[in-house]
This record gives structure tokens, C-alpha cells and sequence, in this order.
């Protein structure tokens, strides 16, 4: 009762704006239940028993399954809802902090398998790709762990690499022969076919996965002392953000092509994703930027103090704490590139509101374009909203430590 | 030995390879030979395709006829106009959309953000539904939803919402009969910016006159009074023309008047809805990082919660509002690039008709990416400059 009075009615005028607003509720809400549940139609055959009743909620019913994956095989449906699953708890794992180790890199190598094996259906790789692969997880151990690993480690990534290297120039001169190992425990499904949730979903997880790296750099050139690769990075990204996503994705769509040889082509949702990866990494640098500004110069210069080269400063000070300080805002541009993702229809690829605004095509059930905008939204929704409650969490979290 | 080589660093000997500075430009001359090679592959590669696809290049395209229409201009334009011209409309279209979603967005992102802050619940509680509502959709999912709200679920041109014979609501927009040409609108116009500057004058004096004098003007009132009455003086100076132009159903659709096309609405709609939720996040942020003692402080000077809130405690949150305010303003010019979901003709459609016509993708992307790089580099250059101009002079 107090609350009441304190809350609502302290004076005269607010005690007005609580009755005017609570009857516009009541009458709003009235409405809505009496269209979206009593008067709502929930199985019809077709879209014709709809008319003069509430929310045709049939459409749905009816839909729901091309509204989530698209175009793939209809008896397969199984994959892109399990490929969902896969990285929905891929996704929930890495934000427990409890995974922030190790175990997020078998946490991710063991979702992207799952998820991609189940999407394509068969994964091929060929032998100049697995020496390649070895190449630069052995360089890139080897760099990483220079300054912290014990001496065999680092003879083992060494080692990695040099096979690598061995191996692509055997296959080079073609001393070496070519080989396809082939993983295929279901039929291929090519990328054309893939629509919905699966799709955002990689779009946006992948698209930002590959952006964060060349983001981390891209940052880190905008505040070298070296002047070319200073401008060169703030030309980039100011070049990017000036730009809508939408020129981007024309560019992708139309320019790309012209920029390969002839005779190579790229698949349009691997296009489409190249342009979200740069367009992401300039956005992402924008956010890494604020955190390794928001470190006091002494960090910099106790590392130099300490002798540490530039790569041991960075790896070793200055980047587990900016980036600690950047995930909840990387967070929130997370979930601005999973809504983002839906400009990829644009250019003609089912993204889940595509395949939502396609269901929408179907003559037998035209007219009903709220029911599908609404169904759609909340899923997006749901998405955005807990992601966005997880960033908030996180930041009073991390902040823990500073707060007194 | 450690001893002498502090402060006499001209002693210390360091091989060319571990010297900083060759090194830096080593490394540079490294990473600009990677990025110069890989522009070259690209280019190579561009004007070998061009050259096997027979695509022309050049700008000689921009002054050919471009032969398409397009439903909403600014200025004159025909299919039997240029390129440039097709172009030139676009561009202005994504102008108008812009500037008005800037607006807009503003007036209604402040009063959200505001109303989140209200000390009643209930409105706090609606304002913060309405953020996490429109934030946590994509920007596109709500255009679509509007246009398609608009064009199915309004009746057809013969069966419109018909308001007086005036307002015809249907389903290819909203029609209005709008006063016939006439030589006086342009002199109406200079006597709408006369009164503008007016008040400005007006506003100014009126607080030099508050600050010499204590006594406040009613600057708000006196100004409104010169925008509004300036033109309507003129109106009446000029015999007071009432001819009007009326729009009227004829065959398919209403002739005259003039017409916002749901497209357009969509969008504006769309762009103002979805940007003012984050704005509303800005501006009440913005409040709350300020000291508490600000609103205590206005409160014991005896100012109602309004004023505090205009004279107060707004002008010190707007140094704060502004910088994360730009960004939002950039978002609403590129985000204006979606009308090309929904059919609403502005730079981004037109140049993409352009680009399927001719076949130039680079030169069009080009236009593109040049046209908005400039609007965002204007925007930011105004923000930046009123940034400075409200930020806290210390001395």
C-alpha cells in the first residue's frame, strides 16, 4: 500500500498519468488477448478459414518448420535442428565463466565440427588443407607459447609447422599425392539450400569468431607508433563504419566475383560472410580500442621496464586486461550483428526473417503478415534480450574486483 | 658498467637488426608490400574479367537515359533522364529520410529516456518495455512489418478511409490536398527563415536581458510567435491565395493533392521507432551519471521537476549524450540504406537498378560508398564541433 502511494499516486498529476495509462493498458490488452488467444484460429487448412477470426496462429503451425530451416531437405530436419542445438550449447558454455580456459577451445573445435558436419552432411578435406592447417596451428603454438611454454613444447609446435611446411611443398612439386580424406556420414547438402535459424546463427557466431582476430589487430595498428600501418588501419575501419553493411554485402555479392581469377568462384554464403567478417573486425576494433585505452600508461611502461618485447607486452599485459574490460560491450555488438545478419536477405540468402518473410509468399495463405513478423520477432528477441540481460550480469561480475 | 651507460645513450651500440626504428620500418615496408600486392592481384584480376566480360568502365554511363521510374522525388525526374539525375533523386530521398528520422528520433528518444527516469512506476516500467521491445529486433523485421501492416491491412484506393473528401487513407498511402503553386510561397518561405532567425536573436537578447537583469523573457512564446506568424503576415500581404489542389480518385488511383506512399512511412517509421529505443538508453544515462546532488540542488532552489530537467539537468548530460548521440545519428543514414527492402527508392535502390542495368558494379559501389562516407563525415564534423562548442570550459 505504501508502495502504491509512493510510487504511483504521489501527487496529483502522477496519480492521473497512473489511472490514463493503466486504462490504455486494460484496453490494449483487452484487444490483444481477445486477437491473439480467444478469437485466434490455431489449426486450419488453409488461410481462408482465418478471415473474420483473430490471429491466424494456423499460419504458424503450418510454416514453422520452412520458417526455421529453410529450404533443407525436408526428411533431414533433424541436422539443422540438431546443428542449432550444437552451437546454442556451444554458446551457453562459453559464457559460464568457469570455461574460460583450455576447455573453450574444445568447447568450439567440437560444436563447429558438430555443427558443420550436420549442416553439409560430409566434410572433405584434402591433404594440402591438412598440412596448411598444421602449418599454422604449429606456427601459431610455436609464436603463442614462446614465452611461457617448456622447451619441448615448443620443439612440438616447431615440429607441427615443419611438417606442415615439408608437406605443402611435397605436394607442391608432386612428389607427394593427393589425397581427400572424406568424412561423410550423411548426404551433402550444398549451402544454397540452407535457410532460418541455422543460418543467422552461423552468420553471426562465425562471421564475429573470425572478425575478433583481425579486430585485435586492426586495434593494435590504429595505436602502432608506426605511421603507414597507423593509417592504414584507421583508413580501413573508418572506411568500413562509414559505409552501410548493405554496400558492403552489394559489393560482396557483385564485386567479389570480379575480383578472382577466372574460372574461381565463391559460394554466395561464404561471400556473404567474408563481408560481414570485415565489416564485424572494424566494429570490433572500435571496442577493443576503448579497452586498451581505458589501461594506465603504466602497464606500458612497466612492460618495457621489464625488457618484454612488443609481442610479449601485448600478449602476456596489455590484452588479457583490455579484453577483459571489452567483453560486456562485445557482448552488445554481438547481439547488434545478430540482428544485423538479417540485411543478408538483400542479397538472397535465407536468413531466418527471410525464410519468415518467405512463408509469407504462399497465395493459399496471403494476408496474414503480423502473425509471421510477430512470431518472428520474438524470437529475435529471445535471443537478443537474454544475451543482452548475460552482458549485463558480466559487467557487474567483472567488476567485482574494482568495485568497493 | 650498468652505471655509466645511463644517461649517455649515444654509447650504446645496437646491431642494425635490434635497432627500433629500422625495424619499425622494416615491418611497414613488409605489411604495405602485403596490402600493395594484394591490390594488385585484385586489380589485375578486375580488369582481366572486365576486359573477357566486355563490361565498359568509366563514368560515360552517368549521363546515358536511365529508363526507370522511380515513386517518390524531390526534384523533376523522368525515366528519360540521366543516370546522374536517377541518382542525384536517390540521394536526396536518402537526405529527407535521414534528416527527418534524426529529428524525430531525437524528440522521441529524449521523452523515452526521460519517461524511464519518471518517479512513476508504471510510465518508468512502460518506457523500459518499449526500449528492450524495439532494441531486440532487427531494424529490418519492424520495416517489413510496418509496410506490410500499411499495404495489406488498408483498404484499396476505391474503398479508402475518406475524411471530409480531404484525407484518402489507403493502401498507396495517404493523400492531402496541399495548397496550389503560387508566387508567394517562396517569399513565405524567406519570411519562415526571417522568423527563425528572429527568435534566435530574440532567445539571445532575452538572456542577456535575464542575466543583466534577473527578469526572464518569455523567449519560447515570442519566438514561436515569429515563426509562425512571419510567413502568415506575408500570406495575408499577398491577397491571402486559397486556391488548393485537391486529390481525387481517378481510375486506379487519386490525382492531386499530394501523397506520403507507405513506403516512405515504413521506413521513417522503422528508422524513428527502432533508433530512439537506443537513444532513450543515451539520454537516460547520460542523466544518471550525474551527481545526485544536481536534481537536489534544483529541487532546494525551488525549480518544478520539469525545469530542473530543461535548465538543469539536460544541458549538463548533453556533454555527455552528445558523443554516443553521433553514432547514433550515423546509424540512422546508413540504416536508411534498407528502403531497398521495402521498395522506398533512395540512393542505395537507385544506384542497384543502376548497377543491373549497366553492369558497373565497381564505379556504382563506388558512388555508394563515396556518398555516405561524405554524409558521415558531415555529420561528424557537426557533432564534433557542437560537441566542442557545449563541452565544459575549465579554466
Amino acid at each position: 500500500m505504501g508502495w502504491l502511494r509512493q510510487n504511483l499516486f504521489s501527487s496529483w498529476g502522477n496519480g492521473i498519468t497512473t489511472v490514463v495509462l493503466l486504462l490504455a493498458i486494460a484496453w490494449l490488452l483487452s484487444w490483444f488477448v481477445d486477437w491473439a488467444v480467444l478469437t485466434a484460429v490455431w489449426t486450419a487448412p488453409s488461410g481462408q478459414d482465418c478471415r473474420g477470426h483473430g490471429a491466424c496462429w494456423a499460419l504458424i503451425h503450418e510454416k514453422y518448420r520452412y520458417i526455421f530451416f529453410g529450404s533443407f531437405p525436408y526428411e533431414q530436419h533433424w541436422r539443422p535442428l540438431f546443428a542449432v542445438l550444437a552451437m546454442l550449447a556451444m554458446l551457453i558454455l562459453s559464457a559460464d565463466r568457469r570455461m574460460w580456459n583450455k576447455r573453450l577451445l574444445w568447447i568450439w573445435s567440437i560444436g563447429s565440427a558438430t555443427t558443420f558436419l550436420l549442416m553439409f552432411g560430409q566434410i572433405n578435406i584434402s591433404s594440402s588443407l591438412i598440412f596448411f592447417l598444421a602449418l599454422v596451428i604449429g606456427a601459431g603454438g610455436a609464436v603463442l607459447r614462446a614465452t611461457v611454454g617448456s622447451p619441448i613444447e615448443i620443439n612440438a609446435w616447431r615440429a607441427l609447422a615443419g611438417i606442415g611446411v615439408a608437406g605443402l611443398a611435397l605436394r607442391l612439386v608432386g612428389l607427394f599425392p593427393a589425397f581427400t580424406l572424406s568424412i561423410a556420414p550423411f548426404s551433402y547438402v550444398e549451402t544454397s539450400l540452407w535457410g532460418g535459424l541455422p543460418v543467422t546463427m552461423i552468420l553471426a557466431t562465425y562471421g564475429l569468431l573470425f572478425a575478433f582476430p583481425l579486430g585485435i589487430l586492426l586495434a593494435l595498428g590504429r595505436r602502432s607508433n608506426l605511421p603507414l600501418i597507423k593509417s592504414l588501419c584507421v583508413g580501413f575501419i573508418e572506411l568500413i563504419r562509414g559505409v552501410p553493411l548493405i554496400s558492403l554485402l552489394i559489393m560482396a555479392s557483385v564485386m567479389l566475383p570480379l575480383f578472382l581469377p577466372s574460372g574461381m568462384t565463391i559460394d554466395k554464403f561464404l561471400r556473404a560472410l567474408v563481408a560481414v567478417i570485415l565489416f564485424a573486425s572494424a566494429y570490433i576494433a572500435e571496442v577493443i580500442r576503448g579497452g586498451l585505452q581505458s589501461l594506465p600508461k603504466g602497464q606500458f611502461e612497466a612492460a618495457d621496464a621489464m625488457g618484454l618485447t612488443y609481442f610479449q607486452k601485448t600478449t602476456l599485459v596489455i590484452l588479457p586486461q583490455a579484453l577483459r574490460v571489452v567483453i560486456p560491450p562485445l557482448i552488445n555488438t554481438f547481439i547488434g550483428f545478430f540482428k544485423d545478419t538479417s540485411l543478408v536477405l538483400i542479397i538472397g540468402i535465407f536468413d531466418f526473417l527471410n525464410t519468415a518473410n518467405q512463408a509469407l509468399v504462399d497465395p493459399k495463405w496471403a494476408g496474414f503478415p503480423g502473425e509471421i513478423y510477430l512470431f518472428a520477432a520474438f524470437v529475435y528477441f529471445c535471443f537478443c534480450f537474454s544475451m543482452s540481460r548475460y552482458s549485463k550480469y558480466l559487467e557487474t561480475e567483472l567488476n567485482k574486483g574494482t568495485r568497493r | 658498467m650498468a652505471v655509466e651507460s645511463i644517461g649517455s645513450p649515444q654509447h650504446a651500440k645496437i646491431a642494425p637488426w635490434n635497432d627500433p626504428v629500422i625495424r619499425g620500418w622494416v615491418f611497414q615496408a613488409v605489411v604495405v608490400g602485403l596490402v600493395g600486392f594484394l591490390a594488385w592481384f585484385l586489380v589485375t584480376n578486375t580488369v582481366e574479367n572486365l576486359a573477357r566480360q566486355k563490361i565498359a568502365s568509366g563514368y560515360a554511363y552517368l549521363s546515358h537515359e536511365a529508363g526507370f521510374e522511380i515513386g517518390d522525388s524531390m526534384i523533376s525526374y523522368s525515366p528519360a533522364n540521366t543516370y546522374a539525375r536517377a541518382i542525384l533523386v536517390g540521394m536526396l530521398n536518402t537526405l529527407k529520410v535521414a534528416g527527418l528520422g534524426i529529428i524525430f528520433a531525437t524528440i522521441l528518444g529524449t521523452l523515452i529516456g526521460v519517461g524511464r527516469l519518471s518517479p512513476n512506476w508504471l510510465l518508468a516500467k512502460i518506457c523500459e518495455g518499449y526500449v528492450e521491445a524495439f532494441r531486440n529486433v532487427p531494424l529490418l523485421l519492424w520495416l517489413f512489418l510496418f509496410y506490410k501492416m500499411i499495404s495489406e491491412a488498408f483498404p484499396g484506393p476505391r474503398q479508402a478511409l475518406n475524411v471530409l473528401n480531404a484525407l484518402f487513407l489507403s493502401n498507396r498511402g495517404l493523400y492531402f490536398p496541399v495548397p496550389a503553386a503560387d508566387p508567394i510561397h517562396p517569399w513565405m518561405g524567406l519570411g519562415l527563415l526571417a522568423g527563425i532567425a528572429g527568435a534566435v536573436v530574440l532567445h539571445r537578447w532575452g538572456k542577456q536581458r535575464q542575466a543583466a537583469t534577473g527578469k526572464p523573457f518569455p523567449s519560447i512564446w515570442a519566438g514561436a510567435a515569429l515563426i509562425v506568424g512571419l510567413p502568415i503576415l506575408i500570406w495575408l500581404a499577398g491577397g491571402a491565395p486559397h486556391h488548393m489542389s485537391w486529390p481525387e480518385l481517378k481510375g486506379f488511383n487519386f490525382v492531386g493533392g499530394t501523397v506520403i506512399q507507405p513506403e516512405f512511412t515504413a521506413l521513417l517509421l522503422g528508422l524513428v521507432l527502432y533508433t530512439s529505443a537506443f537513444i532513450a538508453e543515451i539520454v537516460r544515462s547520460g542523466i544518471l551519471a550525474l551527481n545526485k546532488g544536481q536534481s537536489e540542488a534544483a529541487a532546494a532552489l525551488g525549480l518544478s521537476r520539469a525545469q530542473a530537467m530543461r535548465l538543469v539537468l539536460l544541458p549538463q548530460a548533453l556533454r555527455l549524450i552528445v558523443p554516443p548521440m553521433t553514432s547514433q545519428y550515423l546509424n540512422i543514414t546508413k540504416n536508411s540504406s534498407l528502403a531497398i527492402a521495402i521498395g522506398y527508392p533512395d540512393l542505395v535502390a537507385s544506384v542497384n537498378v543502376t548497377i543491373n542495368q549497366t553492369g558497373q558494379a565497381i564505379e556504382n559501389v563506388l558512388i555508394i560508398m563515396v556518398a555516405y562516407l561524405s554524409v558521415s563525415l558531415s555529420i561528424s564534423a557537426f557533432m564534433n564541433w557542437y560537441n566542442k562548442r557545449i563541452a565544459l570550459r575549465e579554466r
